[in-house]
């Protein structure tokens, strides 16, 4: 099998079509490994692989781990609740001391954008962005792209509609790249104040008007809204918000028939998406949590053994 | 006579000057400057193919002493500026403590004056320990030797207290030098409000977070009297405000720096996240880059200087999120100016003259920013064909915080002489 000649995955900004292409096919491969009485496959035999999240995640970290296990790599988790800062170590330094453990690949979120890209300058290691700010979330991207894809059996020519706190969410930025990268038409829906300038410049339309943003939608992906995490108030409440922009079976008209809805989760009921239809037959959710151990398993895969090569600039 | 340079070309706007001389210089001053000096100095500078200015001044520096001697000292951002070519340095007041009673100020001339090479001009604060609230005693630190106040960094956001500090600083005739920020606009930005800020998930700071404040700013000084000097500008309807107040007879000046002419926020993605490109105000577009250009060849832009802000690696080598603002200036500033301005033919020499020398100085009032006989010999000697790489391992300063790093340009300083004396020479 091809193997991908990047030594770290920063973002799907630095993925060709050919790449995103290989590492679906590869997910849609290993996907199998899930339904074997023995789920596990050497490919990683002998790796070792440090999981570093610096924000809390339950989610994504399992859905790691249980990657690299099924691949037998050997683990590390490395968790800090508080950023590095407070510590009173810096990123660096905790990076320095785990590259002297000999990783093979290291796994990082953190709440900073670009703090991945801080290490794989200086780490021998490969770097997967398991998520950094507002910035990207590569694995989530491929998941959902190898959910629709399944699902769809295509990603070309598909409408995509993503809809919620655009600003700051990373998921919106790795899906938009992927999905137009890979032929879809998105258009990105939110309140104007969650919706950052430029945006079109990634490859999407924009819009304030839900309704618009629906019309015809093949896939309609929510994102979840952090009313908690905002201080500043981008909209008054989250009453307010579900009444505007909150997916609802009446609203789920608009779409195309056999639209189906996404989420990168953990969901707000009855904020940015109705309980029926978070739970509805259109609903894709879970599916999104099985292909995303596939997905990470390809991204583990594909990257192995590409530790030492140049570090590349994000853009 | 003390010193003789022989046969540069003398480029002074004060009296009109471009052309080749020779300048002597006797008792720290300029004793004669005439296309041939018959007598012989006591030691003499062959400058033939050098430009010889009037000694260049870099009104917007941090030297970190007293409280962050690891990151610059004044003696050690003293070396940095007269290797830059610079002959004066202005300082801000936001040390440890901060520069805001006469005995801060009486410390740092005290520690200048040790360290013997360039002038430095303290600044004292506009508000006790820069907090907003009260006015710090401007007049004792006048006493002491400030030249101007500014609360540069925690900018001044109640519109009352500015007010207030405008119409004081009349007592003194000195300038109030202004960071506009509004500080609620620009909250938790560590890059421009724009493609790049979305594209790199980085919070932004909003153009208009500048502008308010300029705008602001020159209602008050219209209104007050005031000098009123805006520091950094960086957008170019921050110019235009300043530009529209300058043509109503309002007395407001601006400084624009090497990094907002000459970088664009492009720098933060090419860079990959380097915090080295992470500075206050932001760099903006390649529209506000090239406004800014046009300013200082205009004269919109009175003044060139470097926000010369050291940080050590361990500050530094952050997350994006997390670094400290700013970038050392003061080593790479004229080399900079030089290769990528004025060997191009955009800037004049004469342009040059007043934006480093003669305009600071008459901002600040210095008495200097000429080569008239009688004048302070603080003179600037360029060499336009001098190559250079910046090599941040070689700088004086403390710090090497700078986005600069491996640049080769062409032009730079070949002397600095304050008050008749060669402090560095290359």
């Amino acid at each position: 099998m091809a193997s991908l000649r990047h030594k770290d995955l920063l973002g799907i900004e630095q993925l060709s079509v050919g790449e995103i292409q290989l590492i679906l096919d590869t997910a849609e491969a290993l996907r199998e490994v899930a339904a074997r009485p023995v789920k596990k496959v050497p490919a990683l035999r002998g790796k070792t692989v440090v999981n570093l999240f610096f924000e809390p995640s339950t989610r994504t970290r399992s859905s790691f781990e249980l990657a690299e296990k099924r691949l037998s790599a050997d683990i590390l988790n490395f968790s800090a609740s508080t950023s590095s800062v407070t510590k009173g170590e810096t990123l660096l330094d905790t990076a320095y001391n785990l590259e002297a453990m000999s990783p093979d690949i290291i796994v990082i979120r953190h709440g900073s954008a670009g703090a991945p890209h801080l290490l794989g300058r200086k780490c021998k290691a490969s770097i997967i962005n398991a998520g950094d700010g507002m910035h990207e979330h590569p694995t989530q991207a491929l998941l959902d792209g190898l959910t629709v894809r399944t699902i769809k059996g295509r990603l070309e020519g598909l409408k995509i509609a993503i809809i919620g706190d655009v600003a700051h969410s990373r998921v919106a930025r790795s899906d938009t790249i992927l999905f137009s990268r890979m032929g879809a038409e998105v258009c990105v829906c939110g309140p104007p104040t969650l919706i950052p300038w430029e945006y079109e410049k990634l490859g999407a339309k924009t819009t304030i008007c839900l309704e618009e943003a629906m019309d015809g939608a093949d896939v309609i992906m929510m994102l979840r809204v952090q009313h908690e995490r905002q201080n500043e108030a981008f909209f008054p409440s989250a009453r307010e918000y579900a009444s505007l922009y909150g997916l609802t079976r009446e609203r789920m008209r608009a779409a195309k028939k056999g639209a189906i809805v996404m989420h990168p989760g953990p969901i707000n009921r009855g904020v940015e998406i109705e309980s029926e239809v978070a739970d509805a037959g259109c609903s894709v959710i879970l599916d999104q949590v099985a292909n995303g151990i596939a997905a990470r398993m390809a991204v583990l895969y594909l990257l192995s053994g590409n530790a030492g090569l140049t570090p590349e600039k994000s853009r | 006579m003390q010193l003789i340079l022989r046969q540069g070309r003398v480029v002074d706007p004060s009296q009109k000057l471009n052309r080749v001389m020779d300048v002597g210089i006797d008792n720290g001053r300029v004793a004669a400057l005439s296309p041939k000096i018959a007598e012989k100095g006591r030691r003499e500078i062959d400058a033939r193919g050098l430009v010889v200015f009037p000694g260049f001044i870099d009104m917007h520096v941090h030297l970190r002493e007293p409280g962050r001697e690891d990151a610059e000292t004044i003696e050690s951002g003293v070396n940095a500026a007269v290797r830059g070519g610079f002959t004066g340095v202005a300082c801000m007041p936001n040390t440890q403590p901060v520069n805001d009673c006469e005995a801060v100020t009486a410390f740092i001339l005290s520690r200048a004056r040790e360290a013997a090479k360039a002038n430095v001009y303290p600044i004292g604060a506009i508000t006790k320990g820069s907090q907003g609230k009260t006015l710090a005693e401007i007049g004792e630190m006048r006493r002491a030797g400030i030249v101007a106040i500014s609360d540069d960094g925690h900018p001044v956001g109640d519109g009352q207290v500015m007010r207030r500090a405008m119409e004081y600083s009349r007592l003194f005739d000195i300038p109030v030098i202004d960071h506009c920020e509004d500080r609620e606009l620009a909250a938790g930005g560590v890059i421009n409000e724009g493609y790049y800020s979305t594209v790199l998930g980085l919070r932004g700071i909003n153009p208009a977070a500048e502008e308010v404040q300029v705008e602001r700013d020159a209602v008050l000084a219209r209104q007050t009297g005031a000098r009123v000097h805006i520091a950094h500008i960086s957008t170019r309807h921050s110019l235009a405000a300043v530009a529209r107040a300058k043509k109503e007879g309002v007395a407001l000046t601006c400084e624009a720096t090497p990094h907002h002419l000459l970088l664009t926020d492009a720098a933060v993605a090419e860079s990959s996240y380097d915090t080295n490109t992470k500075m206050n105000p932001p760099l903006r577009l390649r529209e506000d880059a090239d406004a800014l250009v046009a300013g200082i060849v205009s004269g919109d832009i009175d003044v060139i200087a470097t926000d010369h802000a050291p940080h050590s690696i361990r500050d530094k080598m952050l997350e994006f999120d997390h670094a400290p603002f700013g970038i050392v200036g003061v080593e790479t500033a004229v080399s900079l100016i030089c290769d990528r301005l004025v060997r191009p033919g955009i800037l004049p020499l004469e342009r040059l003259a007043e934006l480093f020398s003669a305009n600071p100085s008459g901002i600040l009032n210095l008495n200097r920013g000429t080569l008239a006989k009688g004048a302070y010999a603080d003179i600037t000697v360029l060499d336009m064909e001098r190559k250079l790489e910046v090599r941040p391992e070689d700088f004086a300063s403390r710090s090497r915080n700078t986005p600069f790093a491996g640049w080769k340009l062409c032009g730079g300083p070949a002397f600095t002489i304050v008050k008749g004396k060669i402090v560095w020479s290359v």
